[in-house]
């Protein structure tokens, strides 16, 4: 176990250094800089704006210099945000959206889960229907619409909950960010577990199980369950990534400081620390979900062995 | 005990129930007959086609133009004249929907076009020649898969800038969403190329070119077009996303991504301009997962009976 875990961190690191020189490349072949802007910035100014952030330096040696900064998880500071390092944003926002992001995981993981074994029990029965139903709506709209609709009429019309803002992360103001960021997932969920759960549940240890006489819950529960969640646990790697990148959409529609908002502004702005930072964030982020994705299936089926896959 | 003499007849000559009756079928066409047979898929598909004479053919049938502003007419209800109201400057929903349909779909299609090319081509080779060259292209695939693609697509789209409109939007989407097809292509020719045919295809010569093209790809088809039939409404998805964020087609074009995202500041005053692109959306995408799923079954030989 220790040796596939220095492994999987040493080819980690690996994939990191590539995308984050990719970045790097991409980039810089984009038009304009961060200090072009629509009012002209005089030439002696933008001289030593230029001096000061190191950009007059030769591109390797900017390539260099920075990545000696990431290998100390200093990220430089941001162009656009007077006095603040791309390490403030990321520890005012990565709370606020890592707070939502959680949320709408165990919505998506509940709702998706429960959804999907009621579809597979009442299978092609009124049950099914409604779950088929709620699965397919939340993967046929567009977040931002999904987003937006849930704001107008949950928050602005019926006044149940409040349409916008953090609010200091109160509970009620996370509610709707929640549900709008898990309606993606909670539908995809729902249909994997749906397929898998059918076919566990049509094996001859099940059938063995029923005869007994054992009621449908621990069927479902003790049974069936572990053996049908392996595909869902397969879907957990990219279904981080969509709440990481998801959350973009969210925090916008619903003005919530986190860190999604930086992922496109930076891009638009120019801001390079802050696009390196978050691919750098962003990258890491997912990495490590994908290694505790990979140790969740052997807690789950203990027939997988890690150390004898290649390259999983 | 007693025998009837009949059965002391000699059979009937064998030649005759040697024969095929029936007409072989191809894959394609044993796809398509149980395809026919799957009623929600059927209802897709025909939304599918409806669609595409909505989008491709609607406009030639109404009168308004989808550019023409009216601004003695903004902001109107549903009526006889305009079915879908009109928008901001008094330009009519339907016309523009019917526009933005032909931009969504087409950027749909030619995207996934491109990702296919690049993924069938890439998987081709990666499951043909196997080995080393197989673990490195696909741990290629890995790296790539493990950057959130909507970094590269904003920063694609940056680059190639959204002027280009259109065309730098479909290059974009094709490029970056082609190592799931190129997975699964080279899982398929993985297996298929072990099989007996294509050893006895080997052994008569054929080239490497020949057996991807006449023996492999085809019989991977079927995976292939499920996985297309699934990508496309992910490419409208993402589109829409683009526009969300300001970098997708810009006025006066429109797709039905912008038109959500224009429609979605007028929400408080004018719920209809997020509605209605937002429905064309949901319905394009329930047809195309319907579509899919459909594919899927049809395609798979342990549904056969």
């Amino acid at each position: 176990m220790a040796k596939y875990l220095l492994q999987r961190i040493a080819s980690a690191v690996l994939v990191l250094w590539i995308v984050v020189s990719l970045t790097f490349v991409l980039m810089h072949s984009i038009p304009g800089g961060p200090f072009s802007r629509e009012k002209q910035v005089p030439p002696a100014v933008l001289k030593n704006l230029e001096e000061r952030y190191h950009m007059n330096d030769p591109l390797s040696k900017q390539y260099i210099d920075y990545m000696k900064n990431v290998a100390q998880f200093n990220l430089g500071p941001t162009f656009r945000y007077e006095g603040r390092t791309v390490n403030d944003l990321i520890k005012d926002g990565l709370p606020k959206t890592a707070t939502i992001g959680f949320l709408a995981t165990i919505i998506a993981l509940g709702g998706g889960l429960l959804l999907g074994s009621i579809a597979a029990l009442w299978h092609n029965k009124t049950p099914d229907g409604v779950a088929t139903f709620i699965a397919t709506i939340g993967v046929s709209v567009p977040s931002f619409v999904m987003a937006t609709f849930l704001q107008y009429y949950l928050g602005y019309k019926l006044g149940l909950f409040p349409p916008v803002g953090w609010n200091n992360g109160a509970f009620k103001n996370l509610v709707l960010p929640s549900i709008a960021l898990g309606a993606y997932p909670i539908a995809q969920i729902t249909r994997l577990m749906r397929t898998s759960m059918l076919d566990v549940l049509s094996q001859d240890y099940i059938r063995t199980a029923r005869s007994k006489g054992l009621p449908g819950c621990v069927i479902i529960g003790r049974h069936a369950m572990r053996n049908a969640l392996l595909p869902v646990v397969t879907y957990l790697g990219p279904f981080f990534a969509y709440i990481l990148t998801g959350n973009f959409v969210v925090e916008y529609v619903f003005n919530i400081p986190g860190i999604g908002q930086f992922f496109v502004t930076s891009i638009t702005n120019r801001d390079y620390s802050t696009i390196m930072g978050m691919t750098v964030l962003f990258c890491s982020l997912l990495v490590v979900f994908n290694l505790l994705v990979d140790i969740a299936y052997t807690f789950i089926d203990p027939r997988i062995k890690l150390t004898g896959q290649k390259g999983a | 005990m007693k025998l009837a003499q009949n059965l002391f007849e000699p059979t009937i000559s064998q030649i005759s129930a040697e024969h095929i009756n029936r007409p072989s079928t191809t894959l394609l066409q044993d796809a398509w007959r149980r395809f026919k047979k799957n009623k929600l898929a059927m209802a897709g598909l025909i939304t599918l086609v409806g669609l595409i004479i909505f989008s491709f053919i609607g406009p030639f049938l109404i009168k308004f133009n989808y550019m023409d502003n009216d601004l003695m007419n903004q902001y109107l209800e549903p009526s006889w004249i305009h079915p879908f109201g009109t928008d901001a400057l008094g330009r009519d929903t339907m016309a523009r929907l019917m526009y933005g349909g032909r931009v969504s779909l087409a950027i749909g299609f030619v995207s996934v076009l491109i990702n296919l090319s690049i993924g069938v081509f890439y998987g081709g080779i990666s499951g043909y020649f196997g080995g080393r060259i197989d673990n490195l292209m696909m741990r290629i695939i890995d790296i790539i898969y493990s950057v959130p693609e909507l970094l590269y697509v904003i920063l694609l789209m940056v680059v190639l800038g959204s002027e280009g409109g259109l065309i730098n939007i479909m290059i974009v989407l094709g490029i970056v969403n082609w190592m799931g097809m190129a997975r699964i292509v080279r899982g398929q020719i993985l297996v298929l190329r072990e099989q007996e045919y294509v050893l006895a295809a080997r052994t008569l010569g054929a080239s490497t070119t020949r057996l991807l093209l006449k023996h492999l790809i085809p019989n991977a088809l079927g995976p292939i077009i499920i996985t297309s039939a699934l990508a496309i409404p992910l490419a409208i998805f993402m589109e829409a996303f683009l526009s969300f964020i300001g970098i997708g087609i810009q006025p006066p074009f429109a797709s039905w991504g912008s038109l959500a995202a224009e429609g979605r500041m007028n929400i408080p005053s004018y719920p209809y301009s997020l509605f209605f692109p937002a429905a064309a959306i949901a319905i394009t995408m329930l047809a195309f997962n319907f579509v899919g799923d459909g594919l899927r079954d049809a395609f798979d030989p342990k549904m056969r009976k």
